[in-house]
């Protein structure tokens, strides 16, 4: 198993969030997270990746066979996890290839490998940049500034490729996308897929599966996981709303 | 009304006391225009003193301390040995400089070339020289750009100075390598240093100076360094200061510009470490169309402190002025910012900008920002604009997502918030160096490298200049 959580309680600021959450995520699944706002979707996945002032204060999240509650965010993503944010951050005066290449070494340097050489790098940003479509130089950009909401999204699978996670969180990813920029980031992502890793995709809608297809679908409400299925549940989603759902567990 | 002895500080005593037994000399080897100001600003001296915390510039320095210290004043100069010069001969890589030295306040060089007339024309060396080869010259610009009675220091400096660079670019021509001071101190006792230098662009002519200044010891020192600078109609002058000195010297840099008709003026300071520093850049903007570009970064950590004073005064219309000055402080390092922007009554379709953004590491940290603003023409844009955070949390959690460590988030985001100042040094081979400059300073490297910033050619001491982008 690669992602197991146990009884995950998360607070910030004194205010619990998660309030006993399960999931379990096996390599080679793609697993769908959907739910109203403010449930907690967006907590979960900085409690995996770990955000700061997001308090564990019980339960556990172990991640390919160790426990990670206490671990630094940088160990965690050198570990293997990814996540692409809903907010990427503009970071003026730092140059996508420097940024990429630091975090490339970064990642070998934890594993022990030698860093990797300027041609090699070049090799895989262009190979990369081709699978999300991206055809700016980028040498010269910025990270994220003056990016368009969709270049930005891209701009987050273009990285998921560079650094090849085990698990890839993908929160939000098609909010303020049109439907050629959710084309474009789902062939990323599903040519990304494999048997050797494993994807946990945070929505609002429906839309998304149609393109990233899960194999199951969790829609959390007040901190927990309150119903789990297949593909089709998304789908009935889409349909009826959540009412019938958080009705449910309200009565 | 003179104050009474007793209520001198030792150093104001010192400085007194060194004038009058030496004053015969002073005034002997002076031309009469020098002459008069030093016995003018002598009287400043006696009358008002050293600048006290009470006087609104000075309100937050912590400089009025060093006033009880005991500095040795006006050392001889030491004979020229071309070792001693070698050792600070910078070699930058891919970038072409002349250089110059001062050693204690003194020109430092062979005796044949304390004043030279270079193959384009340009005359440089000794003010002490100068003074005496170019009577004329002096008569025409010396003190007219400079208020050696705006306080104690420009006062004491007017006095005092014995020697300091000299430099003379005729009319319409463009040097094309960098010409580069280097400023020594070199004494065991604590040593207080008042060199004055004049530089002179005739019309259409362009300079590139970098003035650094450097400690070679950790012995404590105070440098009083007054500048003048007069940029002609259509001249360029690309002035870069670099100061890296010990943590117990003090340095006062006083540079006063006057600018005709379509100048154009760029200064870059860059203070990387140094116990106390004061900038003070006063721009007089007297010919229309003037252009100042006036930039500034910091990184103070330490009790180390930082004063930039920029006084930019548009005298005339249709000028142009832009600061932008960034830095971060850390440990219980203290700074000011002061930026003062005057507009003269006819000096409409003025354009003025001013920024001054800070970092503070810790909480311990502090820095005084204030901009003001006098505007008496209507037709004007002016703005101005302070800011002090830390680090951006977002951008810190963004960094480490992708693996990077904790520390190396913290480099990259401290010096992409500079990047913004350097990326405005326009020669690439010197801003690759200011950027390498400004990341070992930050890695913690710099400030135990106790020689030049620019480091210099020792063969025990090797450096690299090729950066490795993926080490910030």
């Amino acid at each position: 198993m690669l992602l197991n959580i146990k009884n995950l309680h998360v607070a910030i600021d004194g205010k619990e969030i998660l309030k006993g959450l399960n999931l379990s995520v096996n390599k080679g699944e793609v697993h769908a997270i959907m739910g109203p706002n403010g449930t907690g979707k967006s907590t979960l996945a900085a409690a995996i990746t770990g955000r700061e002032g997001y308090e564990i204060t019980q339960g556990e999240i172990m991640y390919d066979g160790e426990l990670i509650n206490d671990m630094d965010p940088d160990e965690r993503a050198n570990k293997g996890i990814f996540l692409s944010f809903q907010y990427p951050v503009e970071i003026p005066g730092v140059s996508m290839t420097n940024f990429m290449r630091t975090a490339i070494n970064a990642q070998r340097e934890f594993k022990g490998e030698q860093p990797i050489s300027a041609g090699e790098f070049l090799k895989k940003m262009e190979e990369k940049k081709k699978l999300v479509d991206i055809h700016s130089k980028l040498t010269n950009r910025s990270v994220n500034e003056g990016f368009s909401g969709g270049e930005k999204k891209k701009n987050e699978i273009f990285q998921m490729a560079m650094l090849e996670p085990k698990l890839a969180i993908l929160d939000e990813t098609d909010s303020g996308l049109d439907i050629d920029a959710l084309k474009v980031v789902a062939k990323g992502v599903n040519e990304l897929r494999s048997d050797d890793n494993a994807f946990i995709v945070i929505t609002h809608y429906q839309r998304l599966l149609e393109y990233i297809v899960p194999d199951f679908v969790h829609v959390i409400y007040d901190g927990k996981i309150v119903k789990s299925g297949g593909k089709g549940l998304a789908v009935e989603l889409e349909e009826r709303g959540y009412d019938w759902i958080t009705e449910k567990i309200e009565a | 009304m003179q104050k009474t002895e007793t209520a001198r500080m030792p150093l104001e005593l010192s400085l007194i006391s060194v004038f009058d037994q030496h004053q015969k000399e002073l005034f002997d080897a002076s031309h009469p225009k020098v002459s008069l100001s030093r016995a003018e600003a002598i009287d400043f001296l006696k009358e008002k003193g050293l600048p006290t915390r009470k006087n609104e510039k000075w309100k937050n320095s912590p400089f009025p301390k060093q006033y009880e210290k005991d500095y040795m004043i006006d050392v001889p100069s030491v004979s020229y040995d071309k070792n001693v010069n070698e050792i600070f001969r910078c070699e930058v890589h891919g970038f072409e400089a002349h250089t110059y030295s001062l050693l204690n306040g003194w020109y430092y060089s062979s005796e044949d070339k304390q004043l030279q007339t270079l193959e384009n024309g340009v005359i440089v060396g000794s003010m002490k020289k100068a003074q005496v080869q170019y009577p004329d010259v002096f008569e025409k610009y010396y003190g007219k750009t400079a208020n050696h009675q705006q306080d104690g220091f420009a006062a004491a400096n007017t006095a005092l100075f014995r020697d300091g660079i000299f430099i003379y670019v005729p009319e319409g021509v463009v040097v094309e390598n960098t010409m580069q001071l280097i400023k020594m101190i070199n004494r065991e006792e604590p040593l207080m240093v008042n060199s004055r230098n004049l530089i002179i662009l005739g019309k259409n002519s362009k300079l590139t100076f970098m003035h650094c200044d450097d400690s070679v010891n950790h012995f404590s020192s105070f440098i009083n360094t007054l500048t003048e600078v007069f940029i002609s109609e259509n001249a360029f002058f690309d002035l870069y200061k670099l100061q890296n000195i010990n943590d117990n010297t003090s340095l006062l840099n006083n540079t006063f510009f006057r600018q005709e008709a379509n100048s154009k003026l760029r200064v870059n300071v860059l203070s990387l470490n140094g116990g106390k520093i004061r900038n003070e850049l006063h721009v007089d903007l007297m010919g229309e169309f003037a252009e100042a570009d006036l930039n500034g970064v910091y990184l103070m950590d330490k009790q180390q402190h930082i004063d930039n004073q920029v006084f930019v005064n548009h005298a005339v219309p249709n000028c142009y002025s832009n600061e932008l000055f960034k830095g971060v402080l850390d440990e219980e390092a203290s700074g000011i910012f002061n930026g003062y922007i005057y507009v003269a009554r006819d000096a409409q379709k003025t354009n003025a900008f001013q920024r001054n953004n800070n970092i503070l590491m810790t909480p311990k940290a502090v820095i005084d920002t204030m901009p003001f603003l006098e505007i008496y023409a209507d037709d004007v844009k002016c703005s101005h604009g302070a800011t002090i955070g830390r680090l951006d949390n977002e951008a810190m959690f963004y960094l480490m997502q992708r693996g990077i460590s904790k520390a190396d988030s913290r480099l990259l985001l401290m010096y992409a918030f500079l990047a913004e100042v350097t990326a405005k040094v326009s020669i690439d081979a010197l801003r690759n160096n200011y950027e390498d400059m400004i990341k070992r300073r930050l890695r913690g490297e710099l400030s135990i490298c106790e020689r030049c910033v620019l480091h210099c050619s020792m063969p025990d001491n090797p450096v690299e200049f090729e950066i490795d982008m993926s080490k910030i």
